[in-house]
């Protein structure tokens, strides 16, 4: 598997693609900049919805089990999965004692963060993607790169060559009215016959046992409406405690999201209709262990609005692929060193630590913080690459070595100034797509002695 | 153990002290002079229509304007055996209506929604599968935000209900707007005076 950095290089090699995909994130975000600002409680909202996230982590035991108890009372069937494996496999065994054959998937990171069509797909089982950016992504055999616009890395033309491939639209027509249109009456057909339909859940109601899914297509809905059975997945996160702090998440969701004042559809599920199976699957992997470590449990309050992917500088010019997981940006970052620290300990690193991403998260995630945090624990574990554990560690020794640290600036700036080349090489990682500063003559601290007095 | 009783008894163990939850006061919140004004304003923002209406006739007029080869549900003024029917109809049956007119019961000033529960939809496919979606709403039925609606609803009163905030529409080719992915490919909100 190729680190953050290969894969980003991989992206930014062509230019305008780069700039293309930064200036539409940042349209994005802009929009979520004007919907924030036409409220002006929204700080005020950003607090309440923290502490409502704060309150329910304190006491989630007890709103799983409350959640449980409605949910059965409202006739849903509640499994608990401890792991993706788990997860996956209790999906399939719904699908082979029913005879299931037709399946329509939602949009669920948690079916992708359990790789749960891979795994069908291992048995034989085809699902189908009706979100329209999914199953683009999906036709193309590539995971979603952002977590609410999954195919925000496709230009026009590579959707239209796609569909021309698989759905036989005409060759060249990139009109997205045109190629919305072909999906439209594909899906459609899918949706007709489906049996069995897969959603996501973006809040939980302990108090009603039901669950609340958004979408802006309808897709959710045409599925979970059609098909007699109907599977929830959801992170044990989603619980809130009551419908009336609905009120505040569904304030704040879409405006940090896309900008929109809300989803087009927020679909309350309560009971299956007559005849109808309905299923929640609750599903830990690695969550109860991020909530017993006090520095990053603040994660598990995300409500996944991906605010913080259109603002950092470095996801809108990297490219969601290159975060090698299925939740990307800042907030991957956050959740997928808990998930394998090993394989994961590059994407902390792939910030700059400047807080927009904390600027913007409608739950008051310290998100930078964490990333911070997590890059310490990655070198203590030592889950850094060689290149950087040696420089960290020449670092370390150097800063607790005063008079060689001021020695070596000395010979630092000397060298800078007579031997360039010895910093701007391709050995020093630091030159990459940067031109070194000229150095000055005196250190900051030499400058400051001579200072003082004046 | 069961996974249910591990993630349990991990939830229990891993969780922090307990903390309170907020007192959300509905007074610092935004309001709106006119309701009515707004609603329509980002209605139609976001790609609906609004038209007003005074009396019954002339939504009765409205109703009976369409031509008859349209496939029209009308779950306004349908009598309980027409609603029975509407109620069994299959997907495939219901992917043919043309148009389909549902009472909402409120709407949202700040972001244009209306909600909706499975006893007015009738059939809960209806107001998604149908190409066009006709929603009545009376005046004095819109609220100014999410949180006053909230304190009105009873989100489990019937097994189902949504808020619906305009067509169905995507971005996602481009970021390019839309309108009609799955569902309605309009929305006219007929606003009762
Ligand atoms: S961390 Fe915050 S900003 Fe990022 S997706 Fe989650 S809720 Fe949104």
């Amino acid at each position: 598997m190729k680190s953050h950095a290969e894969a980003a290089a991989e992206f930014i090699k062509d230019g305008e693609r780069t700039d293309w995909h930064d200036e539409t994130l940042w349209f994005v975000r802009a929009k979520r900049d004007l919907a924030a600002h036409g409220l002006p409680e929204w700080e005020q909202l950003r607090d309440w919805a923290s502490e409502i996230k704060n309150h329910t982590l304190s006491n989630i035991s007890q709103y799983l089990t409350a959640f449980e108890k409605n949910a059965n009372a409202n006739g849903i069937t509640v499994h608990w999965a401890a792991d993706a494996e788990e997860h996956n496999r209790i999906i399939h065994k719904l699908i082979k004692d029913n005879g299931i054959e037709k399946i329509v998937k939602s949009k669920s990171m948690l079916t992708e963060e359990c790789h749960l069509n891979e795994y069908l797909n291992h048995h034989g089982i085809a699902t189908i993607d009706t979100d329209l950016g999914e199953r683009i992504v999906q036709l193309r055999q590539e995971p979603p790169s952002h977590i609410v616009l999954p195919a925000i890395h496709l230009k026009k033309q590579d959707v239209s060559d796609t569909f021309h491939e698989f759905l036989h639209t005409e060759k060249g027509n990139n009109d997205p009215q045109y190629l919305t249109e072909a999906a439209r009456i594909h899906l459609r057909d899918h949706f007709v016959a489906s049996e069995l339909a897969i959603t996501g859940v973006n809040f939980a109601i302990a108090e009603t046992g039901g669950f609340v899914v958004c979408t802006n297509e309808g897709n959710a809905d045409m599925g979970a409406h059609t098909a007699k059975i109907h599977v929830a997945c959801m992170g044990f996160e989603k619980l809130i405690p009551k419908a009336e702090h609905l009120g505040v998440f569904l304030r704040l969701l879409t405006r940090s999201a896309t900008g929109q004042p809300i989803t087009t559809y927020s679909s309350h599920f309560h009971r299956p209709r007559p005849g109808q199976q309905m299923h929640i699957v609750i599903v830990d992997n690695g969550r109860t262990r991020q909530l017993g470590r006090p520095d990053f449990r603040n994660s598990l309050k995300c409500i996944r609005c991906a605010a913080c992917f259109n603002t950092c500088p470095v996801y809108r010019r990297s490219g969601g692929h290159s975060y090698h997981t299925a939740v990307a940006g800042p907030i991957g970052s956050i959740l997928n060193p808990n998930l394998d620290m090993k394989a994961n300990a590059d994407l902390p690193f792939a910030s700059t630590l400047c807080g927009s991403c904390s600027n913007v998260c409608p739950v008051k995630i310290d998100i930078h913080e964490q990333l911070w945090k997590w890059r310490q624990v990655i070198v203590a574990e030592g889950y850094v690459g060689a290149g950087k554990k040696l420089s960290m560690q020449g670092m370390g020794f150097l800063f607790s070595h005063p008079n060689l640290y001021r020695f070596a600036g000395k010979m630092g700036r000397f060298f800078m100034r007579i031997a360039p080349f010895m910093v701007n090489n391709r050995l020093n990682p630091w030159y990459k797509q940067r031109e070194m500063p000229a150095p000055p003559k005196e250190s900051f601290g030499e400058w400051y002695i001579k200072n003082r007095k004046k | 153990m069961s996974s249910r009783e591990n993630i349990l008894k991990a939830a229990l163990e891993n969780q922090p002290a307990f903390v309170a939850l907020p007192q959300i006061n509905l007074e610092s919140v935004i309001n709106y002079e006119n309701l009515a004004a707004q609603f329509d304003l980002i209605l139609t923002r976001i790609g609906g229509t609004v038209e007003h209406f005074e009396d019954e006739a002339s939504l009765l007029a409205r109703m009976a304007s369409h031509s008859p080869e349209e496939f029209v549900i009308n779950t306004i003024t349908a009598d309980a055996e027409g609603l029975a029917n509407i109620n069994k109809m299959n997907s495939v049956q219901l992917e043919a209506v043309d148009v389909a007119y549902v009472r909402g019961a409120l709407g949202v000033a700040e972001n244009g929604a209306v909600w909706m529960d499975e006893n007015a939809m009738v059939n809960r496919l209806l107001p998604f599968i149908c190409q066009h979606l006709v929603v009545v709403l009376k005046v004095n039925e819109i609220v100014p935000t999410m949180h006053h609606a909230y304190q009105k609803i009873e989100v489990n009163k019937t097994g189902f209900g949504s808020f619906i905030a305009g067509p169905s529409k995507t971005a996602d080719i481009e970021q390019s707007l839309v309108i009609g992915a799955h569902g309605p490919r309009s929305l006219t909100l007929l606003l009762q005076f």
